[in-house]
């Protein structure tokens, strides 16, 4: 299948109508989606914290807790953030076949290609209009495989290995999560890549909040109101 | 009849009312609780005594330094004598040939039998002709020797991770010691140098017990470097409170805050210096007022400035690191998304322009 071919089915899709309405996320997807970002939210602050506190607080040392309050809530809400990723997998078995798009990529389909190239296009300003998707359009999709699932892994399997450090050996999180520290070469580099992880996943989020009002409003299709109520409009 | 460790320590004129101070100190500071002190005793006086041939390669001779430095000397006496160091280039009285004989002697006698201290690690560069010792290269020693050992420790960051002759670019392409050796059990003993009562420790635990202490999975005894320097400092309340240091020679400084800011690696290392402490307990670098510097980590040399926690990455420029390099994408991606959004506002509103003009919706 060439791209022009590719373009064409894309195009002329009956799904993807205007006037069309597709319920697409399903509720534990848009659930999910929204604790995450708040997961996201309070990680990047209390991590950024964690990395470079605040300026010291006077008193006594016994009057004052606030890096034990800071790291308490980075851990409390790492620990929801790793249960919803768990519960997310589970519904990319039991859901619908939008809810598996999050952890595979479909890269021997030409057609993918062709999407990724036109919405590269149409990003540069160099196409009149889009081509419309019932899921995530091809580009959010690798740039979502990257930096949510990817990423999430990354952070959940460093992220739990400094944590043992405190557990200390022999806690579950060192038996489970341990081994990462040598292979990354020690605690400090397992520090960096879990740095490098929350740039990654901020940038993601800068660009990906953007993208999703940008399209809302530009592309032919709804994105915000479909991860509240779960339906995908579709616009001429 | 071979010797038993008792045996040697009576002949050095070491009583058995202080051996028995000797097997209970001992059993205190390996952790053990004090029944252990029995065991220890019963160990001494029926095994017979094992040598230790201590081999130095490319090293600076600070762990021997530490070494002889133990800090109670009822422990320096007992472990120096017990230890029968048979060959140790700087405090063996024989040198030359006859040195080198005695070190013949020693595997040929006790094949199977004796433990091999290494302190300091072999370049492998030029076939080893970087470090030559009785003139042979010394990995060819190393490996000869280590072939009829029981067990090996690798005394140091050197030996254990390379240490500063490693660091990049590694010109001689010093090894640490469980690249060159296989099929025997290591111990690593990292720490530049590693904490005297932390080296005495583990020999009197692997004479006494005759097997290895539990190690962790890089290959150090847990019972030293199973915590961080972090999780027993007595800064720590300071951490947890959020009062740190903020630049040398602050009143935070003066008041003993928490040297977290100023690249304190106490966080990301794995040492006892804040439980063992250094020269008879008086202090260790955090209490001087010094950041730990984290010597006892794999490649401490090549993870960036020791004020500073977050590892350089190279890729990105000398002096870059994660914080920096992400922190320059996040606020390029920022600056990027306004001039897109700018520019499709401007596309959106000329469209709509379009649009009126041709009656289009």
């Amino acid at each position: 299948m060439n791209l022009n071919t590719a373009a064409a089915e894309l195009e002329n899709d009956p799904e993807t109508a205007a006037g069309k309405t597709v319920y697409v996320y399903e509720g534990p997807v848009r659930l999910w989606h929204w604790i995450n970002a708040l997961c996201i939210v309070v990680l990047s602050v209390t991590g950024y914290l964690i990395g470079s506190p605040l300026p010291s607080v006077s008193g006594e040392a016994s009057a004052n807790f606030l890096m034990g309050y800071i790291r308490f809530a980075h851990f409390a809400a790492a620990y929801i953030f790793a249960i919803g990723f768990m519960v997310r997998i589970y519904w990319a078995i039991v859901g619908n076949h939008h809810a598996r798009q999050l952890f595979m990529l479909p890269i021997t389909d030409p057609k993918w290609w062709a999407g990724i190239v036109r919405e590269i296009r149409w990003y540069l300003f160099l196409e009149k209009q889009p081509y419309k998707y019932v899921g995530h359009n091809p580009l959010a999709h690798l740039f979502m495989f990257l930096f949510v699932t990817v990423a999430a892994v990354l952070m959940i399997f460093t992220g739990f290995a400094l944590y043992s450090e405190g557990a200390g050996l022999g806690s579950w999180q060192d038996r489970l999560f341990g081994w990462v520290i040598p292979m990354l070469g020690g605690s400090q580099a397992t520090h960096s890549w879990h740095h490098l992880g929350m740039w990654g996943i901020v940038t993601f989020v800068i660009l990906h909040v953007y993208a999703a009002v940008r399209e809302d409003i530009m592309s032919r299709q709804t994105m915000i109101s479909t991860m509240i109520s779960g339906q995908r409009t579709f616009r001429e | 009849m071979t010797e038993t460790f008792y045996d040697v320590l009576r002949r050095q004129g070491i009583s058995r009312r202080s051996f028995l101070k000797f097997c209970s100190l001992t059993a205190t500071s390996l952790g053990l609780d004090s029944s252990y002190a029995a065991e220890i005793a019963k160990a001494m006086e029926t095994k017979p005594r094992t040598p230790v041939i201590w081999l130095e390669g490319l090293e600076c001779t600070c762990c021997s330094e530490s070494f002889i430095r133990s800090a109670h000397p009822l422990t320096k006496d007992v472990v120096l004598s017990m230890m029968s160091l048979d060959y140790h280039v700087t405090l063996m009285a024989a040198a030359g040939h006859q040195a080198e004989k005695q070190l013949e002697e020693i595997k040929k006698k006790y094949k199977g039998n004796y433990i091999l201290a290494v302190e300091g690690n072999p370049p492998l560069n030029e076939d080893g002709m970087f470090c030559i010792e009785g003139g042979r290269p010394f990995v060819e020693i190393l490996k000869e020797t280590a072939a009829d050992a029981k067990a090996v420790i690798a005394w140091g960051a050197c030996a254990s991770y390379g240490c500063v002759q490693a660091a990049k670019p590694n010109p001689t392409r010093a090894t640490p010691i469980d690249k060159v050796i296989s099929g025997k059990p290591i111990v690593k003993v990292p720490g530049c140098p590693p904490i005297a009562e932390v080296m005495t420790g583990v020999v009197t635990y692997m004479l006494t017990f005759d097997r290895i202490p539990e190690l962790d999975r890089q290959g150090r005894p847990k019972m030293f470097y199973g915590q961080r320097i972090h999780d027993k400092c007595y800064r720590r309340p300071h951490f947890d409170a959020g009062q740190f240091v903020e630049q040398w020679d602050d009143e935070n400084a003066r008041k003993g805050y928490c040297l977290y800011k100023m690249g304190c690696k106490g966080p990301t290392t794995y040492n006892a210096c804040s439980t063992v402490r250094w020269n008879d307990g008086v202090s260790f670098p955090i209490q001087s007022g010094h950041g730990c510097i984290g010597c006892s980590e794999e490649g401490f040399w090549d993870k960036g400035s020791f004020y500073d926690r977050v590892t350089d990455i190279k890729q990105f420029g000398v002096e870059s690191n994660a914080d920096k390099v992400g922190g320059t994408a996040a606020a390029v991606a920022g600056a990027a998304v306004a001039v897109h959004a700018a520019a499709s506002a401007l596309k959106k509103a000329k469209k709509s322009d379009n649009d009126k003009v041709t009656g289009g919706n």
